[in-house]
This record gives C-alpha cells, structure tokens and sequence, in this order.
C-alpha cells in the first residue's frame, strides 16, 4: 500500500514538473462550469468521499485532512487516480482547469457547519 | 387575456388547496386502518429526508427530516412490516413507523457507516461501519447496544479495516468482508447475544461489496483490488472461501471507475445470474450452479446496479457517471438490448415491486422518481423528490439479505 503511494506521488510530481505552466496559464472554469465541478464535488465525489467529504470508501477531504498535502499532489491524485486503490483518474471527463479549480476549492473553502 | 389570467388563478387555487389537503394529511396519523406491505421509502440524499410512499396508488405520503447524512443510505425493515430502520453515511440509525408515519428514534452509533442488515427473526438490527471500523449490532426494539465487533487492526496499528458488505444469512447469522484486510466473517447470533465469530482470511484484495444469493446459501464477495469474486458456501463453511471468475479480464486494459458497483441487485434469473464487470463496461452473465462464465454483455458504461424483474425475464442495469442518465433492459435469454432508456440525469438506483409489476427508479438531479411498467416500457407517472437516491420497499422484509 506505501509502495504504491509513494509510485504514484511520484508519478504525479514527475507529470506535474512536466506541467506547470498549462495548469497556471489556463484559464479559470466559467462561473456555469464552476456550479457543474461543485455539483459533481458533491454529489459524485461524495460517493466514495462523503456527501460532506467526511470519508467513505475514499478518504476525508475536508481542509482539516486536507492540511500538509500540496496543491500539486491533490492535482496528481485526481488527474492520474491512486494506482492499487479505488480512486480512478479523473483525466479522461475533467480538463485541467477543472481539476485546479476543484483543488483550490477543496483547499480553501469554509467547512460546513 | 383574462381568460388565461382566470384560468391561472383557478390552478394556483387548485394548487394550494391541494397543499393544504397534504398538510392536513400529514398533520394527523392516518384513521384509516391500511396494511403495510405496499408501502417504501425513498431515501432524499441531499436533505436528510425519506419520504413513505405507496405502490398501489403510486402516491408519497408523507416526507420525514432530520435523518442526518444520507449519502448511500440504505433501509430494511421488520418482519411485520411495519418499521423502517435507515443506515446512514454519518452512523445514525433510525427507526421509522410506516404506519404512524414518523420518526420513532434516532440513535448516532458510529462516525462513518455503510449500511446494515436485519436478523432472521427480526430481533437484531446490524450496522457496517467504516469508523470505527467493525459491526454493531442493536436491538431492533429498542435499538440498545447488543454487541460490538471491532474489525481487524491494520498492520500499521492506525485504525481498524472497514467493514462492506454485510448480510443476514439463515440460521441467526450475519456475514461481512473488511474492505482493508481482505476477510470474511460470520457471526453467529444463534446462542444469543455473544456472537460465534467465524473468521476467513486471505480471500482476496479489497472485497467491495457482497451479497448472499436468495436462498441464503451463498455469499459473494466482489474484489476491487483483483480480478474474480470470493465466495462462501454457508451450507459448507469447512470448505472455506473458494474464487469465482477467477482471472476473468486479466490483461485487460481497465476502465476507470467513477461509482462503485453494487452487488446487492444481483440477478439472478433461473440458470443464469448477471453481475456487474469492475472497470468494464459489461454485464457479467454466471451460471448459476457452477459459476462458471457464460458470457459477458456489452453495455453503455459501468455498471452499478443489474437488477432482474421478479419473473427473471429481463435485466435492468443502470450506470456511473457519466452515463447515469441511461439505463439499458436486456432479455435474459437472448442477452439482447430490450430498451435503451434515458430516464434522466443521473439515475442512482431502481427497486421492482415484489410482482413486478412496477419498477420505480430515482433520477438524482432529475429531482423526481419515475415509475415505470417494465411490461410495456412506458413511463406511468413521475414524483417530485429532493435528490432522491435509494428507493426500498417494504416487501424486502420477507427476502433474504435485504
């Protein structure tokens, strides 16, 4: 299981350092684009996550658990999945504005009363 | 003009006293005596509400809040018929009189739970939990504690593996897989309280979910982590946990897989039983005595729920984001493509009625439930509903792992 942590960690770090520059320059999600990636952070996410991303099958994703893990890491998860666990790669449905702007939602949101 | 404007004013008058008659309703207990065994709850997602409703008149009767967190929630129900017990994602268990229609008792019992299972005799209500991880197993009365059976600890010492797929099985037993530590369990309520814990090891990676075939014999648990199925005969436990579809897919390239499948649907339809690929998108097709591989369906996406109307003649199999607004009907003996529906946005789940006459399927985002006629594929009618996921009738009080 730390085994294929670690690979995946640093597969995403090797494809994150070829990837920079796409993920900074492109342009943020429209605002009606936003409501679908929150809809879906909800309500497909919440699946394996939690419809509060307090954990299920999947880990927590509140800011709480969130706290020590990198942008670039949460951006790797989600764009290559987790290799030896349920978490698929999100690459084939989100562009990669969609996945940066889920992270920085996921990072910096208020967490539900 | 002011015709339409009359005509306007007329339906939103028809349309508050219509409010007002269901108020009234649910304001006050039913007076008149009604039996049970047509009534279901229809979990609301998002708001922490179900709603009881009737198959026979295809009418909710009543919506109840402040059920706490129901994301995958599920429901079965006491032998009588007249109780509801809803598992909730954040460890509430609540006890829901179909008749009084309300909330008769909530309890929190765990931090973060995947639903339960109701005894042979109805007495024991228990709860998979995925923190902490283990069973708990309550009266189904008076929903006070019976037992606790904590799951194995992970090597790492950091908590214990979480608990999928838990089942009633004949004989006072519940059977259930730890997600994390790859086993099986059977507890054993018969000599009361203290359960008789059978423990399985080894039976494979990530066991995800699982079912017991209706007549209670066997018990299925499906893999995530390799390919094929772990199966315990309870007629035979000595024999111990055998593999199914063992290296079925190997090589294959896999799908990624945006919702988990579900096995509690399984179909099986006489000598055949249809279960869903993981990463694929297909519909497995079993033989229902050897288990042996007969043929696999090509379908629109990943499958989650492969249910089979009661009469065993067609398959009904909805899918993951994102083809959840499709839903497909195959013939069981032709394994040919009946129907190719797109009810709506994201459908979570379908529930027959016990005959098959109905089959009732919520359309998350769609913010309704449809009922259809599986006979003539017709819609007959649609009701509003807040996120709706799970639909539960109460005629699963007389089957077997349901």
């Amino acid at each position: 299981m730390s085994l294929s942590h670690n690979a995946s960690g640093f597969l995403g770090t090797a494809l994150l350092a070829l990837l920079p520059l796409s993920f900074s320059l492109a342009a943020a999600p429209s605002a009606e684009r936003q409501d679908e990636l929150e809809h879906l952070l909800t309500q497909d996410c919440g699946a394996c996550h939690g419809l509060y991303l307090t954990g299920g099958l999947g880990p927590s994703l509140t800011r709480p658990a969130l706290a020590g893990k990198t942008r670039a890491s949460l951006i790797a998860t989600i764009t290559e999945g987790r290799p030896g666990t349920p978490m698929p790669s999100w690459k084939p449905l989100l562009s990669e504005p969609d996945i940066a702007w889920l992270v920085d939602l996921l990072q910096t949101r208020e967490p539900r009363p | 003009m002011k015709h339409s404007i009359l005509h306007r004013t007329l339906s939103r008058l028809a349309v508050a006293g219509l409010l007002a008659a269901s108020l009234l309703v649910s304001a006050c207990a039913p007076q008149q005596l009604r039996g049970s065994g047509d009534l279901g709850v229809i979990i609301e997602r998002a708001s922490g509400s179900v709603q009881i409703i009737e198959t026979t008149g295809k009418t909710r009767l009543v919506r109840i809040d402040g059920l706490g967190d129901l994301s995958h929630a599920s429901v079965v129900f006491s032998r009588d018929q007249r109780y509801a017990y809803v598992f909730g994602r954040d460890g509430g268990l609540s006890k829901i009189d179909l008749l009084e229609r309300r909330l008769e008792q909530r309890i929190v019992q765990g931090g973060n739970s995947i639903g339960g299972a109701i005894s042979q005799d109805g007495t024991l209500i228990a709860v998979s939990n995925y923190v902490p991880g283990g069973v708990k197993v309550f009266d189904a009365r008076t929903l006070a504690l019976v037992a606790d059976i904590p799951a194995t600890m992970l090597a790492d010492g950091s908590r214990r593996s979480r608990v999928v797929g838990l089942v009633d099985a004949p004989g006072q037993n519940f059977v259930f897989s730890l997600f994390d530590t790859g086993e099986i369990w059977v507890a054993d309520f018969s000599q009361g309280s203290t359960p008789v814990i059978n423990r399985f090891k080894q039976i494979g990676k990530q066991p995800y979910d699982a079912l017991i075939t209706p007549d209670g014999r066997y018990y299925m648990a499906g893999l995530f982590g390799e390919d094929g199925m772990a199966q315990l005969d309870l007629w035979h436990p000595e024999r111990g946990v055998q593999r199914v579809l063992d290296g079925y897919g190997r090589g294959e390239q896999k799908l990624p897989v945006y919702k988990m499948p579900h096995l509690e649907g399984w179909a099986v339809a006489g000598e055949q039983t249809f279960v869903p690929a993981v990463g694929q998108h297909r519909v497995l097709v079993l033989d229902s005595r050897s288990w042996k591989l007969n043929d696999a369906i090509e379908v629109a996406g990943q499958p989650v729920f492969v249910m089979a109307r009661p009469d065993g003649r067609q398959i009904w199999v909805n899918f993951a984001y994102p083809d959840n607004h499709r839903v497909q009907v195959f013939d069981s003996e032709t394994h040919q493509l009946v129907a190719d529906l797109q009810p709506g946005p994201a459908v979570l789940h379908m529930e027959f009625s016990a005959r098959g006459e109905q089959l009732w399927l919520s359309v998350r985002d769609g913010a309704q439930v449809q009922i259809w006629d599986p006979y003539s594929l017709t819609l007959l009618k649609k009701l509003p509903a807040q996120s709706p996921s799970g639909i539960f009738f109460s005629s699963r009080a007389q089957r077997t792992g349901l």
